[in-house]
């Protein structure tokens, strides 16, 4: 069956970088591949690309089927298509795997060059910096000078903003949503459990668990359903769930109640798909970045460069990138005086809303969008 | 250049206000503009096109928010109740506040906070004390018009005023009045103007910040 305003069936590309890429740390990655997919048509004077950057677990699989017996579309298909809030007939749409990530990117699992073996352990720690140069790298590839846009949730929201504190040239629109400026104690404190819980897995090896033919399955798992208790508010678990039981109480430790049937359901789900070591360095990512650390904290210092204009979206619900965290940046703009919009969205699902269809929510990406200037057609 | 009544009604499709233009008048060309409780835009959509000022609202409502961005208007969604803090001192040439003092909970604070921000201050609102609303005080009735439209279970409005008790409110606070002007069908009134205006429109500065 056709799927209506769907860019229908996509398949991956890989791009091949040779040059060493010094990354923040100081370490160097000698060479290194970043997959991605495209939607849309790039335009004549190349002025419609917008790019889409992922949250913890994202891919560079955005929109689209792989065939049409495919089970489910990208993880942001709702956005994305003809005629959708992100329309790709007026958009060239760019989804990348990020660099350490584990589905096709060069990440720990990948081989290393030197030893032949993966990388593992000695894969390096990667920042929202790093992974937002490597995307200039990618455009470079594609022969874009600038951005239309970047649009980015959570994660992916601080490397829109990281594109326009770093580049501030090559990018005209950024959509922050969901997002924060930086990661408050307790945020952080949720990743540090979600480490524990992987490092602390026997079958871990310090990280060079390929060797052993092994994954850090158990880990993986507490750390997703860790994530998700998270990703949701207390009112949309209760509604979702509530106090509901499978069955009935059967004084046992089993998945008795229906809540805890889900998040076992969606950490062994992770836990047999997602890399460890990638979980491990995209939280780092998230924990280190905060651009005001060179400016003494001050937010509106650091954003003194940045020309874009700019989206910032919020959701009522989300505890974990609260409003709070979203009004900062916004404060930051509106002290230099630039052009911005900012939206809080009433929403129940935590921050999971940034996912879902929400109509208002989508009015308000489709009206940002439909503002949003590009040449003529290809 | 400002915007004649017949250009900005062709380029907008929308009727030409006459406290808009009055709020023009009080702005310098390319002014810095916050209004708060900017509804659909339509002010800053007027303010862009006749004097290029660089606008921001400040709008709570959905539907109204999108109307503004659809406008191409920069909009901030937050309730002006919760304290506007996200705006630095002094940050602003003017900060407007139209038609919108009678329907907040906390008016002394939002006009303190307004002052705080923009170098002047522009507030108007409808004047209660308006010789058509006292006739329907008087007749048993709380007054529905045209400026008021809202009967009393269903109305945003919580600190209607008149003329007279914001005058007073203005002297109290130790807040100057630059101008003030009164109007009523479009018209400037200066005869018996707490009687006979239906709309007061107040330039004000915050003496105790100069």
């Amino acid at each position: 069956m056709q799927e209506i305003n769907s860019v229908g069936i996509v398949a991956p590309q890989t791009a091949h970088f040779d040059a060493p890429l010094t990354l923040k740390s100081g370490a160097v990655l000698p060479q290194f591949d970043l997959v991605f997919e495209t939607y849309g048509t790039l335009n004549a004077d190349k002025s419609n690309a917008v790019l889409i950057c992922h949250a913890l677990s994202g891919t560079h699989h955005v929109a689209g089927r792989y065939s049409k017996d495919d089970k489910y579309p990208g993880w942001w298909d709702n956005l994305i298509g003809p005629n959708k809030p992100l329309d790709t007939n007026k958009f060239f749409v760019i989804g990348v795997n990020n660099l350490g990530g584990c589905h096709g990117s060069t990440g720990a699992v990948s081989i290393n060059p030197a030893t032949g073996q993966p990388w593992g352990s000695k894969f390096p720690i990667l920042t929202v910096e790093d992974w937002v140069t490597s995307q200039t790298l990618l455009a470079d590839y594609l022969g874009i000078q600038q951005l239309a846009a970047v649009v980015g949730g959570s994660l992916g929201g601080m490397q829109a903003l990281q594109w326009t504190i770093a580049y501030p040239e090559r990018v005209r629109h950024a959509l922050v949503i969901a997002s924060a400026p930086n990661l408050t104690a307790q945020n952080m404190a949720f990743n540090e459990v979600a480490r524990q819980a992987i490092i602390t897995d026997p079958e871990f090896h310090g990280g060079d668990y390929y060797a052993h033919g092994v994954v850090p399955k158990s880990g993986l798992r507490i750390a997703r359903m860790l994530g998700h208790i998270t990703y949701l508010s207390d009112d949309a678990m209760g509604a979702k769930f509530g106090r509901k039981l499978k069955d009935t109480i059967k004084y046992s430790f089993d998945a008795e109640f229906e809540m805890e049937s889900y998040l076992r359901y969606q950490g062994d789900k992770f836990a047999g798909e997602f890399d460890a070591n990638t979980y491990l360095r995209m939280t780092r990512a998230l924990d280190y970045f905060d651009p005001a650390l060179d400016f003494g904290g001050d937010l509106t210092c650091a954003l003194k460069k940045v020309t874009a204009q700019f989206l910032v979206v919020s959701f009522t619900s989300d505890w974990r990138f609260s409003p709070a965290r979203s009004r900062e940046i916004v404060k930051a703009l509106l002290d230099n005086e630039r052009t911005v919009s900012y939206a809080e969205v009433t929403a129940a699902h935590g921050h999971d809303a940034f996912l879902m269809p929400d109509p208002h929510y989508h009015a308000i990406l489709r009206s940002y969008l439909n503002n949003i200037q590009v040449g003529g057609k290809a | 250049m400002t915007v004649t009544k017949q250009e900005f009604e062709k380029k907008f499709g929308q009727e030409f206000r006459h406290d808009f233009a009055i709020i023009a008048s009080w702005l310098p060309f390319g002014a810095k503009v916050l209004d708060l409780g900017c509804g659909d835009g339509a002010l800053l959509q007027y303010l862009k096109a006749s004097l290029e000022v660089r606008g921001y609202g400040v709008e709570k409502d959905d539907a109204n928010w999108l109307a503004c961005m659809s406008s191409g208007i920069n909009v901030i969604q937050m309730d002006l109740e919760a304290g506007l803090s996200g705006f630095e001192d002094q940050s602003f040439d003017t900060v407007i506040l139209s038609q919108t003092l009678q329907a907040v909970h906390n008016t002394e604070g939002i006009v303190r906070e307004m002052l705080r921000i923009g170098h002047e201050v522009i507030v108007t609102f409808p004047n209660f004390g308006y010789w058509r609303n006292r006739r329907q005080i008087l007749t048993g009735n709380m007054p529905v018009s045209k400026s008021l439209p809202h009967q009393w279970f269903n109305t945003p409005n919580v600190h209607l005023c008149t003329i007279n008790d914001f005058d007073q409110f203005c002297e109290s606070g130790n807040i100057t009045v630059k101008e003030r002007l009164v109007l009523t069908d479009n018209k400037p009134v200066t005869f018996m103007p707490n009687l006979m205006g239906n709309l007061a429109m107040y330039r004000l500065e915050n003496t105790q910040l100069k």
